[in-house]
């Protein structure tokens, strides 16, 4: 049974204190290349979901941008996944609308959404831990040789692309035939981002990369994180944890009961604000707990 | 290291192990090209099915109906031409589209419904057998149809699926080694094979990664009912007509076979390799038991023990790749 995964115990998430006492410095980074001019890559308006008379998702408005790391904030039950699942094309906004480089567009796929760029890693990665750490790095866009009926895959293509790109990303592994169950959650997770990238992801959302994962195995991946970004790519970051988002971030969305309760940039938010916003202006203790 | 954890390395290790343990119970009657040409006749029909078997239970599906499919096919070959007279190449051609169209019909259920595939090919093993039975009783009165070497074009068909071609070798180990080729070829060399670990391995995980996991089931379902007509389709020439009672049995030593070749029950991991050496080491027990004299009762036992030791050595596998989950 494979099921164990989809449960991440929240046991192992970080609680408010031990990552108090570290600076929320950025993650360190090479040269960055500046935002691209005035008009964000993805820009969300005024989107809204209701399922049934239910509102998760009331006029959330948000730009992403090239270069940049967006992260959504908010506390379970805030409207994120609704807001992930709206991007990526998992269902469409009851209202609003998505624009890619300023012209709308709508998904009716996850796959659709892929196919502009815009790829998701979920919660789940989308690896598979029986499967070679190469056979999963290309699964989905495997390189080919051969014509007709002697089309085949190219293996040496796939396991040198993997090699490489995981390398690029500061990732490496000694063996690419060992199956991916055997790498820790952390790698895995940037093994999901590596090859997002790889498959030509412009806009790189991820949901709870860190959620799972202790102290260090975090650390690495917000590291990772940050390399997706200066190569160019718009990330989304979904998080309830403010200090990993202060680690990655560049512009922080507070969500609160499917709104905007805030928005921040960088150098002008700290861990404490944005807890604060997190738990709603007002906000009761009950939606805590989630 | 790394050879250690391949898959098929119980079966080579298992083949090995039972050639050894009748070589030397049974000596040359065994080993000799006689007792070798046995064993392996005795193992193609399962094989054929048992590579399109794994092929599926690695995309982590079970098909149960392919004994049932082994005698609708060998029964619907035969009524076109024994009972309607048809010539023997349409019959086939209409018994492949049959059996294709019971295999994605069994897919489409199974991805459709949502259910266990162990369940949805349980009753069409049923469904299929008994219309089998009464289909022929209806038409012919009988079970058994014969006289398949009257029918036209009955010497190419021989030619093809029940000759010997190479000393009395049968022309279906030859179907069955190729089948074994390009079943290799096809989950370890192409794009639709890396689809197939993917879909067995994490279904959710490989459609958000874009596999059109469905259409990789529905087809591996189609495939599954095909080599159960290759099957059929030999057996019937090779044993002069159909039976609708043959195949019985048939979906459960396919499943064993391929869990002695290291294929895991849960899907996600295995190979066609150990499916092809599973079915080997099969015909060699029993003929082996043949040979040694020992009453074939033991037959069964024996096939339960091997059952349970590659499906402990497969756990263990498992659990080394992956840690205990």
């Amino acid at each position: 049974m494979n099921g164990g995964d989809s449960h991440h115990g929240r046991a192992h998430g970080p609680g408010p204190g031990p990552d108090d006492s570290r600076a929320p410095g950025p993650v360190p980074s090479g040269a960055r290349p500046e935002s691209s001019a005035a008009r964000p890559l993805l820009a969300a308006e005024s989107l809204s979901r209701r399922f049934g008379g239910v509102v998760a998702l009331e006029d959330v408005s948000l730009e992403v941008r090239t270069g940049a790391v967006t992260c959504v904030l908010g506390d379970n039950g805030a409207g994120k996944s609704t807001l992930i699942r709206i991007l990526s094309g998992v269902y469409p906004p009851s209202g609003g609308r998505i624009l890619l480089e300023g012209g709308e567009v709508r998904f009716r796929s996850p796959r659709e959404a892929r196919a502009y760029g815009i790829a998701t890693v979920h919660q789940n990665l989308g690896v598979i831990p029986l499967m070679s750490v190469w056979r999963n790095f290309v699964l989905g866009a495997e390189p080919t040789r051969g014509w007709g009926p002697t089309r085949r895959l190219d293996r040496k293509a796939a396991r040198r692309t993997a090699a490489d790109e995981l390398a690029r990303m500061g990732i490496h592994l000694r063996d690419m035939e060992q199956p991916v169950g055997v790498l820790s959650g952390g790698e895995r997770q940037s093994l999901a981002i590596a090859r997002a990238l790889h498959q030509g992801a412009r806009v790189l959302i991820l949901d709870e990369p860190t959620a799972a994962l202790g102290v260090r195995q975090s650390e690495l991946v917000l590291e990772h994180v940050g390399r997706a970004r200066d190569r160019g790519a718009a990330v989304i970051l979904i998080t309830h944890n403010p200090a990993h988002a202060l680690r990655a971030g560049d512009r922080f969305v507070v969500l609160t009961r499917g709104r905007v309760a805030a928005l921040r940039e960088r150098g002008r938010t700290d861990e404490g604000e944005l807890k604060e916003l997190m738990g709603g202006v007002g906000g009761r203790v009950e939606t805590q707990k989630g | 290291m790394r050879l250690l954890l391949r898959p098929e390395l119980a079966a080579v290790a298992g083949a090995v192990l039972v050639w050894a343990l009748f070589a030397a119970l049974a000596g040359s009657a065994f080993v000799s090209g006689a007792g070798t040409t046995a064993w392996l006749n005795a193992s193609a029909p399962l094989g054929i099915l048992a590579v399109a078997v794994a092929l599926l239970m690695i995309a982590g599906e079970f098909d149960l109906s392919v004994g049932s499919m082994i005698g609708a096919a060998g029964m619907c070959l035969m009524l076109l031409t024994g009972h309607f007279g048809w010539g023997f190449w349409p019959a086939v051609l209409l018994t492949v589209a049959f059996s294709l169209a019971v295999g994605l019909g069994n897919g489409l259920l199974v991805v459709r419904t949502g259910l266990p595939s162990f369940i949805v090919t349980l009753a069409t093993l049923f469904v299929l057998r008994g219309l089998t039975i009464g289909t022929s009783r209806l038409l012919t009165g009988r079970t058994q149809i014969g006289g398949i070497r009257e029918v036209e074009c009955y010497e190419s068909a021989r030619v093809l699926f029940a000759s010997t071609p190479v000393g009395s070798v049968r022309a279906a180990v030859l179907w069955w080694l190729g089948c074994g080729a390009v079943g290799i070829w096809l989950l370890r060399r192409t794009v639709f094979g890396n689809w197939i670990f993917a879909t067995g391995g994490d279904p959710e995980a490989a459609r958000n990664t874009g596999v059109p996991v469905t259409r990789v089931k529905v087809t591996l379902f189609g495939v599954t009912a095909l080599a159960a007509c290759l099957v059929a389709v030999i057996q019937a020439v090779q044993f002069g007509g159909a039976d609708a009672l043959r195949g019985q049995m048939f979906e459960f030593r396919a499943i064993i076979a391929v869990v002695i070749g290291g294929t895991l029950l849960t899907g996600g991991y295995g190979s066609v390799l150990g499916a092809v050496l599973g079915a080997l080491i099969f015909g060699m027990v029993q003929q082996g038991l043949v040979i040694t004299g020992v009453d074939a009762d033991w037959f069964q036992v024996f096939l339960g023990v091997m059952l349970l030791v590659a499906v402990v050595v497969n756990h263990y596998t498992r659990t080394r790749l992956v840690g205990a989950r």
